[in-house]
């Protein structure tokens, strides 16, 4: 038979059935667990949270395959794990374990500050961080099947988030209502390919999914990411972080799925107890600022 | 003209949506269980089905999708075959449990394994486009399921009554033909409701 694996319709379509989901931080076969059981849509598999990351500072790398492989028995949804960006071996040793999505991700530290990986050409498809609409259409042209904004990553602070997703929205919205002649400056000035505008022109939409990420620590949070156009979210340190993860991780599930239901937002966050401790964006310095690795 | 709803609460709605809104219906996106009501037919997309089933409970929606089936067309696409099921592998029950088959979760194993081919369907007469994402498979089909299409000897589409379900995503290609399908059963369902009434 004619089957075809790793196709773009096969890599985006797994990120198509995530949509309207949350991805949730884990670091061992009990926190997927209580992910999966709260309703998240897949988990991302790391050996520390990046708030940890953050206090920890000094490298931070792939996780250790055990923890990887601790999770992919632990829980029946989908498994993401990190790799540095650039890292072609971290990528290709995590697409040998059978991870289903790989973060070509900001949150560890690059090994190629000028390159990020050829994502075309593996089975196993990406998901990338992104803070305007040319970053993101850059890695898309590098071959990545899902986006996700970058946010300000273990800072439990959304204001970058924000920032980046409001940004992406307002490009898109603005390539969509430019006539054809006009894209190839415009494609100049994002530094992304023009055969990507003239799909988003078409589509009015990204040609991929995107998610929001980087500092979402509450239902609320989640529900604003929503509000502002991300087909879902991820969630890292605020799920484990937080005093009660089991009620966190249930209602941030819940306030994704029903954002504009705003009683319901106000029912589960009740009694939820102290959200992880957040960080003003302006307090770090520019050396600590996880969005700006990678181009 | 008839009214199509596709289950709201997680995965690839808008492609649903999409499929459908070109034929002879009204789509509804269904999230909260009252938009049930009046529906002629509903679709259950593919998403995650482990997330879609805590959802499911925790808005109270396996009864008044139980007593949907029990009245009313259902499509399922990949988990929304699992949610049909009335047997699934290495699960205890079911879920909405209706359809007369015994199905696999991940069958074909994990998102390196997915893949796309061209499938023979029955009642389509040229080859359809099956995507299949971390898909499931049908292992055995009670006797009134009529198997529509296998591959590799593994059933991939199958009817059962007024149930129709496949294991991959014709809402992730252009071709629309499996939602007209669909869409027949559902017209065809309701000239025959109104016959009896």
């Amino acid at each position: 038979m004619n089957q075809q694996t790793g196709t773009d319709r096969v890599k985006r379509g797994m990120a198509e059935m995530q949509k309207g989901g949350v991805i949730m931080d884990v670091v061992n076969a009990e926190q997927a667990k209580i992910a999966e059981e709260a309703g998240a849509v897949a988990v991302m598999a790391l050996e520390r949270v990046p708030s940890d990351i953050r206090a920890a500072g000094g490298v931070a790398r792939m996780a250790d395959p055990t923890i990887v492989e601790e999770v992919v028995n632990a829980v029946s949804i989908p498994v993401m794990a990190k790799c540095r960006i650039g890292h072609i071996v971290e990528a290709r040793v995590l697409e040998s374990m059978g991870v289903d999505y790989i973060d070509e991700s900001e949150v560890l530290t690059p090994v190629d500050e000028e390159f990020h990986l050829d994502k075309r050409k593996y089975t196993v498809p990406f998901v990338c961080g992104a803070r305007n609409l040319g970053e993101a259409l850059r890695r898309v042209g590098e071959g990545a099947a899902m986006l996700r904004t970058k946010g300000e990553p273990g800072t439990g602070n959304v204001v970058e988030a924000v920032r980046h997703q409001r940004l992406i929205q307002s490009q898109i919205r603005k390539i969509s209502s430019m006539s054809e002649d006009e894209l190839m400056t415009e494609a100049k000035n994002l530094q992304a390919p023009f055969e990507l505008l003239l799909q988003i022109k078409e589509l009015g939409r990204l040609p991929v999914v995107n998610f929001a990420a980087g500092g979402i620590a509450t239902p609320a949070d989640a529900a604003l990411m929503m509000e502002l156009g991300s087909d879902g979210v991820f969630v890292g340190s605020g799920i484990f972080k937080s005093d009660n993860p089991e009620k966190f991780a249930k209602a941030i599930v819940e306030a994704t799925t029903h954002y504009q239901d705003y009683e319901l937002i106000a029912n589960i966050s009740k009694n939820l107890g102290i959200a992880m401790p957040g960080i003003e964006i302006s307090s770090l310095k520019p050396s600590d600022r996880m969005q700006e690795r990678g181009w | 003209m008839v009214k199509v709803g596709v289950l709201g609460l997680q995965g690839a709605i808008r492609e649903h949506v999409k499929a459908l809104e070109t034929k002879e219906a009204e789509i509804i996106v269904v999230k909260r269980v009252e938009q049930l009501e009046d529906l002629d037919g509903l679709v259950l997309p593919g998403g995650e089905s482990t997330t879609m089933r805590r959802l499911i409970d925790q808005y109270g929606f396996l009864e008044p999708l139980k007593a949907f089936a029990a009245e009313k067309p259902i499509f399922g696409t990949c988990a929304g075959l699992i949610l049909l099921s009335k047997h699934i592998e290495g699960v205890d029950g079911s879920h909405i449990g209706v359809m007369d088959v015994r199905s696999k979760r991940n069958a074909f194993g994990r998102q390196r394994e997915s893949f796309e081919a061209p499938l023979p369907i029955k009642g389509l007469e040229e080859d359809f486009i099956g995507v299949f994402i971390r898909a499931p498979y049908i292992e055995e089909v009670g006797e009134d399921v009529e198997v529509l299409a296998t591959f590799n000897d593994k059933i991939v589409a199958a009817r059962h009554g007024r149930f129709l379900a496949c294991a991959f995503h014709p809402e992730l290609t252009d071709d629309d033909r499996m939602h007209q399908m669909f869409i027949d059963m559902v017209l065809e369902f309701k000239k025959e409701g109104l016959a009896t009434e």
